[in-house]
């Protein structure tokens, strides 16, 4: 059997176990255990990618159990192309925190690989407990990380962070249970398959745990009325760890995306197109709030948690028509949104220490040191962002209103989604008159070398803007992967098929 | 039985949820771990309720869930057991954390109604 889907797991739960066992080792060998890791990492997300790229369904049975007994690894598509971008995001947030910002916990590496680990593993599992562990993963690093760097402020943020997805996880285990106990099985194709031939008497039990998953995911994709926590915990966050918090909230879009088409698709009988009514107007309504509190963000990292939580509000929306254009849109356009959100987080990070008092707050005028190129630096990433021709933003957000049409709704979310961009264009235009043109150039900028940002995160924040650029000019062939991954994810039965069908491998090596 | 646990369940998920909303850092962790121990029964009871069906294959009796108990449930149930505790343990780390960094033990960090 080819071990190639397990390994985007090992690799960084490997890297993180040795990192956790060198915290006392020189910080130049952790990154270097670290930096390799992330690049085996990459690495295996391609060669993942190339396999799932032509269609192919590979399931991976762990431990050799047959999949009514054991947990299976399902790489298609979506899987693929979601640890792709994790592994790419990994890669570039760990060049930045290389400049010196992991000098601050010795574990910081550690908590890293692992949070990998888990965010790769929620994207492979097809089970539904075990995504629930996979979540509890990425979860724990994430506490630790958040907490990277100290300080009364990031203590109170974790504690509601903690609180908020402890209430989550607790939610996610009694609709797995509730599950189970009607259904008797855990594995999502199995799940697929028994929800579609269940009985009209256990639609009532079996729906009430698919909109509860439905909350807890609302709850990790930053949904209204559950988004309250992101742009506090966020802001709180260290650079690094908040451009890797972007994937984090894209796992709960994930989740929506493989439950609501797998278990809850249009074929499941009981349970079927369980969730799309409720999506388009929490979306709608997630959009505008959204955009209000870009408008009053009082410091640019808020502002760009407040676009976090408005492009999971655009990707439901768009989700919700449930339909191959708006499925392929809105994939294309969480690629986009991920990326131009990560270097907005970095872009925030060196403005606040570019100025010397006001950090990256809206309210204060100060001196920023390196004005220029920090300036044009955020007027790219702000045209991505904001939708705004020519990058990859624009035609994102053209193809998800062009696959939403003038279906019935149509006209709403047009207005919506229109007038949202628009508060994001005036809320970035006034961050950016206000950081970049009231402040002067800081006159000690050509004395003090010291304040300039290092190489190493120039370099990351370089290679997100390039891959947002790549991202715009080679539309066409990811376009076209993206639509095909919603074709793939809306024809769910080959996917079942493969599952209930994979045979344990006849242990022809085993020891005599 | 089943009216005992599932009031039992109740109980605590009510019992947790109000500490909970009291939003004193030792009231929510007190309130936290009642929910998960509601949520741990819950689990448990989705193996179905049956007194006297051990979970291990015995000779001579055939491998149907009608001479055994479920097993999945109890494997899942210590699981969720292991991570609620290990999260218990990091909150109660971060709200003492907390309480000794501000003057308040308010998960706002400040009394309400204080301004700053």
């Amino acid at each position: 059997m080819n071990h190639l889907p397990v390994l985007p797991v090992v690799v960084p739960l490997l890297a993180g176990a040795v990192l956790a066992l060198l915290h006392t080792a020189p910080v130049n060998v952790r990154r270097v255990v670290a930096l390799l890791a992330a690049l085996a990492q990459l690495a295996l997300a391609i060669a993942l990618l190339r396999g799932a790229a032509d269609g192919t369904q590979t399931v991976y049975l762990l431990g050799n159990w047959p999949a009514y007994a054991g947990i299976v690894l399902v790489v298609d598509r979506l899987a693929a192309l979601m640890v792709l971008l994790t592994a790419t995001l990994a890669l570039i947030g760990l060049l930045y925190a290389l400049a010196g910002q992991d000098r601050r916990t010795p574990h910081f590496h550690a908590l890293f690989a692992f949070q990998v680990a888990g965010l790769s593993g929620a994207f492979l599992t097809g089970d539904l407990f075990n995504l629930f562990v996979f979540f509890e993963v990425l979860l724990i690093s994430s506490y630790g990380l958040l907490l990277h760097g100290g300080g009364a402020n990031r203590l109170r943020r974790s504690l509601h962070y903690v609180t908020f997805n402890l209430l989550g996880s607790a939610l996610f285990l009694v609709a797995v249970a509730v599950l189970y106990g009607v259904l008797g099985t855990l594995n999502m194709a199995d799940l697929a398959h028994k929800i579609a031939q269940a009985p009209p008497a256990d639609a009532v039990l079996i729906q009430s745990a698919g909109l509860l998953l439905l909350g807890v995911f609302a709850l990790k994709a930053a949904l209204l009325p559950l988004y309250l926590w992101l742009p506090n915990t966020y802001a709180a966050a260290s650079a690094p760890v908040a451009m890797l918090f972007a994937v984090m909230t894209k796992v709960g879009i994930y989740a929506v995306l493989r439950v609501y088409t797998l278990l809850f698709g249009a074929d499941a009988g009981v349970g079927a197109n369980l969730a799309w009514p409720w999506l388009l107007p929490v979306g709608l309504a997630t959009i505008a709030l959204a955009a209000l509190g870009a408008l009053a963000a009082n410091s640019l990292r808020r502002l760009v948690g407040y676009l976090i939580v408005g492009s999971a509000g655009t990707l439901f929306v768009a989700i919700a028509s449930a339909t191959e254009a708006s499925i392929g849109a809105a994939l294309y356009y969480l690629l986009h949104s991920t990326l131009a959100t990560a270097a907005l987080f970095l872009l925030a990070d060196m403005v606040r220490r570019g100025r010397q008092h006001a950090g990256d707050s809206l309210r204060r005028v100060d001196a920023l040191a390196h004005r220029n190129a920090l300036g044009l630096a955020f007027v790219l990433a702000a045209v991505a962002v904001a939708a705004l021709p020519p990058m990859a933003g624009f035609l994102a957000k053209a193809l998800v209103l062009d696959a939403i049409g003038a279906q019935g709704h149509g006209a709403w979310i047009w207005t919506v989604i229109l007038c949202s961009s628009l508060c994001v264009v005036v809320a970035l235009a006034r961050a950016g008159s206000h950081l970049f043109w009231r402040g002067e150039e800081s006159p000690d900028a050509a004395s003090s070398a010291g304040l300039r940002p290092p190489l190493p995160e120039r370099a990351a924040l370089g290679l997100l803007l390039l891959s947002s650029v790549a991202l715009t000019v080679f539309a066409d062939p990811v376009t076209q992967f993206t639509r095909a991954t919603a074709a793939q994810l809306l024809a769910p039965q080959a996917l079942i098929a493969r599952v209930l069908g994979a045979q344990p491998r006849a242990d022809t090596d085993a020891p005599p | 039985m089943e009216l005992l646990l599932a009031s039992a369940i109740g109980v605590l998920i009510a019992a947790g949820v109000y500490l909970a909303l009291r939003a004193r850092s030792f009231d929510l962790i007190l309130g936290l771990t009642l929910i998960s121990y509601a949520v741990n029964l819950c689990i448990f009871a989705m193996g179905r309720l049956a007194p006297g069906k051990p979970p291990v294959i015995r000779d001579g009796v055939a491998l149907t869930l009608t001479n055994h108990a479920d097993p999945l449930p109890q494997a899942l149930v210590l699981t969720a057991i292991v991570i609620s505790f290990a999260m218990t343990a990091l909150l109660l780390v971060i709200a003492l954390r907390a309480r000794s960094a501000g003057a308040s033990d308010h998960v706002d960090g400040r009394e309400p109604g204080d301004k700053a």
